[in-house]
């Protein structure tokens, strides 16, 4: 992991804790799209979309370009990584602590077994 | 059934569930008893955990200790601050790199699920500094380390 992307991740997770943000990145996910084609699934204004894009963009999760009047959005390949990362550490560790917690368990169901005999 | 899930909720905290086989009162034991915890909640690969003290009452306080054996390491100390034996417990705890990060509230709640459990955590997400110290733990190395040793003890035990 990168240290340095880090001070980004917690505009990140604020940027991810929204379902409507999230499903624009699952779109973006196929490739680079205008503010009218990302809009079109959703059942909302495009100022409000175009406040939701504004959040992922300083959240550094997606990039924007100038296009004459477009302005395309499409993920930003930096932007998820340190979410990701952190993520997956927290979730190693933990399902390697459950695991040797499942045999702990297994143990003591086995003592107690002993014990009662 | 094993399966740990992992969520975020709202945009400051995570949610983790897992399934054990064991009831209720027996996971909620190996949560609060010193002798059961360090043998579950050790360290990485080379790592060993001196100081396992709890507690385990309201306002009862515990104190965690892991070293890597070459000068290295990282301490976890808390205060219990509600406690439903085998169903509930509440707890802040902060980590020390040797700064202590912020205070984390952790809520962990023991579901009945069947003849089993349904384990659920809640927790705050450590903030960015707090993140880059741990990682200069070497966390994550150890982390990777656990994680292949488990993988080869299971390929033991399929074996």
């Amino acid at each position: 992991m990168n240290v340095s992307t880090l001070p980004a991740t917690d505009a990140a997770f604020a940027a991810l804790a929204d379902p409507t943000r999230r499903a624009i990145l699952a779109r973006l996910a196929d490739g680079e799209l205008g503010v009218m084609d990302i809009a079109r699934p959703f059942r909302m204004s495009q100022p409000a979309i175009s406040r939701h894009l504004k959040v992922l963009e300083g959240a550094g999760l997606i990039e924007r370009r100038i296009d004459g009047t477009r302005r395309p959005c499409r993920l930003a390949p930096q932007g998820l990584a340190s979410v990701e990362d952190w993520l997956a550490g927290l979730h190693r560790v933990m399902s390697a602590r459950y695991d040797r917690l499942d045999r702990v368990l297994t143990e003591m169901e086995t003592q107690t077994g002993k014990e009662t005999e | 059934m094993t399966k740990l899930t992992m969520r975020l909720e709202g945009d400051r905290h995570v949610i983790v569930t897992r399934r054990f086989a064991a009831p209720p009162q027996a996971v909620y034991r190996a949560h609060t008893e010193a002798a059961l915890i360090r043998q579950w909640m050790l360290g990485f690969e080379g790592w060993s955990m001196p100081v396992c003290e709890t507690d385990s009452r309201p306002g009862g306080a515990f104190h965690f200790e892991w070293i890597d054996g070459d000068g290295g390491g990282f301490k976890i100390t808390g205060e219990y601050i509600e406690m439903d034996p085998g169903k509930r417990i509440l707890h802040v705890e902060r980590v020390f790199m040797p700064d202590p990060t912020p205070d984390n509230r952790i809520e962990t709640i023991f579901a009945a699920d069947g003849a089993g459990t349904l384990l659920t955590l809640r927790m705050e997400l450590p903030d960015a500094e707090s993140r880059a110290a741990m990682i200069e733990t070497g966390m994550e190395e150890g982390m990777e380390e656990s994680y292949a040793k488990l993988d080869a003890l299971d390929e033991l035990h399929a074996g």
